[in-house]
């Protein structure tokens, strides 16, 4: 899991571009958009896009959105329970 | 109608009003010039790291001229008003989106695959509110600028214009933006189509075909 954390964060600062922040100043449980990271709509689709593209998961239910991606380690978790075998 | 500050980034050189103010040490691509600018003006906004090559060269444009005015002093937000023009639109970003298609297309790409964002940019990060128009032309038409602006300053609210051309297509740019005032300031030029096109021509000579 601490594996899958650490790569995700790199992959966040590659595709969202956030050449500020260092992976390694995101912290597992901190909020990706507001009051946190600031993350904005068009990020929510990258994310979307890495998720399919990298881990190939596609979001059945839109509306989980921001229960997903509210920070890293949800989204590693949800990695976790979704990733084809 | 007075030109009183102009901003030139030509050949991997950012200018202000004719004085060099940052050049790359070479080598580097254009990503690399803009990004090694960005910091050497020590602009704090994260958001120039995610905008397209046109967005960033207005953005760096319009923060040489307007960081260090007086406008929000002297006018509102409503006063001031934005006239870019280039010939290239926004190809350059959708070429890159088209093959981002490929794989899979990148939202972030999309959303500059229209070239009135850099004017919209430019507007969020200065705090522009007055009457903004993005033309798109085979080259700079100084003639054409100097009558849609004087006629924006004499016939709207409009006190102050940002305007001129950014234009980028591939590792090509060509940056000349500049301030008009009605009022005549210390060193200011004559807004006329002669003086807008020798500023326009600074430094110019073989660059663009270099660049």
């Amino acid at each position: 899991m601490d594996q899958l954390i650490n790569n995700l964060k790199k992959q966040i600062v590659e595709s969202l571009n956030l050449k500020h922040i260092k992976p390694e100043e995101i912290g597992d449980d901190q909020p990706l958009f507001e009051g946190g990271l600031g993350l904005d709509s068009i990020d929510a689709l990258e994310l979307i896009v890495l998720l399919q593209q990298t881990y190939n998961i596609k979001i059945a239910n839109p509306q989980d959105g921001p229960e997903i991606f509210k920070s890293v380690k949800s989204i590693a978790a949800f990695i976790k329970t979704h990733q084809p075998a | 109608m007075y030109i009183t500050d102009y901003c030139h980034i030509r050949n991997h050189a950012l200018f202000h009003s004719g004085a060099e103010i940052y050049k790359s040490a070479g080598g580097g691509n254009l990503d690399s010039f803009l990004s090694e600018t960005y910091q050497s003006l020590k602009i704090s906004y994260p958001k120039f790291y995610k905008m397209d090559p046109l967005s960033k060269l207005g953005l760096i444009a319009s923060e040489v001229l307007l960081r260090e005015s007086d406008w929000k002093r002297e006018h509102t937000p409503e006063q001031m008003s934005l006239v870019l023009a280039n010939a290239h639109a926004s190809l350059d970003t959708d070429i890159r989106y088209m093959e981002s298609t490929k794989t899979m297309a990148s939202p972030s790409l999309f959303v500059y695959t229209l070239s009135n964002i850099v004017a919209g940019e430019i507007c969020i990060r200065q705090g522009i509110k007055g009457e903004n128009a993005f033309f798109i032309q085979p080259a700079f038409d100084a003639n054409f600028m100097v009558q849609y602006v004087d006629q924006l300053l004499s016939e709207t609210k409009t006190e102050m214009c940002l305007a001129g051309w950014v234009d980028v297509m591939g590792e090509h740019h060509d940056v000349f933006l500049y301030l008009t005032r009605k009022t005549r300031t210390a060193n200011a030029k004559e807004h006329s189509e002669e003086s807008l096109q020798k500023l326009y021509q600074f430094n110019y000579g073989s660059v663009d075909q270099q660049s």
